[in-house]
């Protein structure tokens, strides 16, 4: 027998909260982003900072996955390469829907300073992005903040509604 | 009519146009101020054919046959103690010369020298590879294939190396734009979504300077998100200034509560 006593009077009632369908699934998408591991350049080393016990990422619920198929939010996080495209598209085809894209810093977002033949002229050409980070490369801080947007933003869905697929065309 | 202007180097920018300005030459010297070289010049000009030799910055630089690349460098590696190839690539000539420069820099870490060997090709002539010799040539001959689209005959993998193997055109070429033809341009809309997805997709916005006069009211200030249009400095839209969280709060989450919160300003902490 269990020695412990749970008073059912206490606190204003029973152990249940009440809510509604779509805080309750927001809450569970927002609260738990698993981002896919995508370090391309020198934001990708911003990316693990953030991932890392100074900033400590998981905190949030945000964990790096190595696999799309186990991702939530893809962070593109450096400079894509056109002989990259391909993969990135792929990858993000990879991913189950509900399915997110942040663009992390000044390649992602326009190409940044590769104005040159072999650097996609922003990452949104190739898929559709949710979030642009700003900086080069952004400061972990940025990152976090961009993801509390996101939450933000996925928190703003209604749950009921079937999510409207996002595509580039 | 539009004055021509001549597409031979589209990369090439008039700096400084004085019609009496001459550009500075390196220093050359004769190979006999050195010993060791001479001694190296000998042994190739006994085997081979040598139509010129100079020592600058304290290296010489050896003009040979394109045929006799092998045996030179054979030469070089087996019985001169050259037996590092610190790197080979070619040089774009064709404004000038109508030529390739191709180059293979040698090292002998025993005589404590470096030799520069040198030929020059036609265009769409190809070389005869190394890679026999210097396992190291293997990736830099494939690189000056990729860039340049010289060939090296007998490599055991003459594909592209740094561009994907569907790429055309050679972007180190001086008559090729740095910010890439048609081709580089779509090449990703291309090859992901088809020719037919150019319209949708459009071009590339290659303009640095470039400014969207709607991108003040898309991007939010950091800590004044406002709805989409509204102004955060008025001064009836201050209390609008929305946080990341609900005013609600979220189930389970703290809210975050600005008067409580403290602000870190030692980085060192």
């Amino acid at each position: 027998m269990a020695q412990h006593k749970i008073n059912y009077t206490q606190d204003g009632g029973l152990p249940v909260a009440l809510t509604s369908i779509d805080k309750i699934a927001n809450w569970g998408r927002s609260n738990s982003l698993w981002a896919l591991t995508y370090g391309l350049a020198c934001c990708g080393i911003e990316m693990m900072a953030s991932g890392a016990s100074r900033y400590d990422f998981d905190r949030f619920g945000t964990i790096f996955r190595a696999s799309p198929r186990q991702a939530d939010v893809m962070i593109v996080a450096g400079t894509l390469t056109k002989k990259h495209a391909e993969f990135i598209k792929r990858l993000y085809d990879q991913m189950t829907e509900p399915r997110w894209v942040i663009s992390m810093g000044s390649c992602a977002n326009t190409g940044g300073m590769f104005n040159t033949y072999a650097t996609v002229q922003g990452a949104d050409r190739i898929i559709p992005v949710d979030l642009y980070l700003p900086g080069c490369a952004p400061r972990p801080e940025t990152l976090q903040y961009g993801v509390m947007l996101l939450q933000k933003k996925i928190r703003a869905n209604k749950a009921g509604n079937a999510q409207k697929a996002k595509r580039l065309m | 009519m539009r004055a021509y202007k001549p597409k031979g180097n589209v990369q090439a920018k008039p700096y400084y146009t004085d019609r009496y300005w001459q550009a500075p030459q390196v220093a050359k010297f004769d190979v006999e101020s050195d010993e060791v070289f001479a001694a190296d010049l000998a042994a190739i000009k006994a085997k081979f054919e040598v139509s010129d030799a100079f020592i600058q910055v304290e290296q010489m630089t050896v003009w040979i046959n394109p045929s006799d690349i092998y045996g030179v460098l054979e030469l070089m590696k087996d019985e001169l103690e050259y037996t590092q190839l610190s790197e080979m690539s070619a040089i774009d000539f064709l404004e000038q010369r109508d030529e390739f420069e191709i180059f293979y820099q040698m090292l002998s870490m025993n005589k404590r020298k470096r030799i520069r060997i040198k030929f020059s090709i036609k265009n769409g002539q190809a070389v005869d590879s190394v890679s026999n010799l210097f396992r190291c040539a293997d990736w830099s001959e494939r690189e000056m294939f990729d860039m340049f689209g010289i060939e090296a005959n007998g490599h055991p993998f003459m594909k592209r190396i740094l561009m994907p193997y569907d790429w055309q055109g050679y972007p180190l070429l001086k008559t090729y734009p740095l910010e890439g033809d048609e081709f580089a341009a779509w090449y990703e809309v291309d090859k992901i979504y088809g020719k037919e997805a150019r319209d949708v997709i459009g071009p590339e916005i290659r303009d640095t300077a470039r400014i969207d006069r709607y991108d003040s009211e898309r991007f939010a200030r950091l800590g004044h998100e406002v709805p989409f249009g509204m102004d955060p400095d008025k001064e009836e839209n201050k209390d609008k200034a929305q946080s990341y969280q609900e005013d609600g709060g979220v189930f389970l989450i703290k809210k975050l509560d600005k008067e409580s919160s403290v602000v870190i300003d030692d980085p060192q902490r």
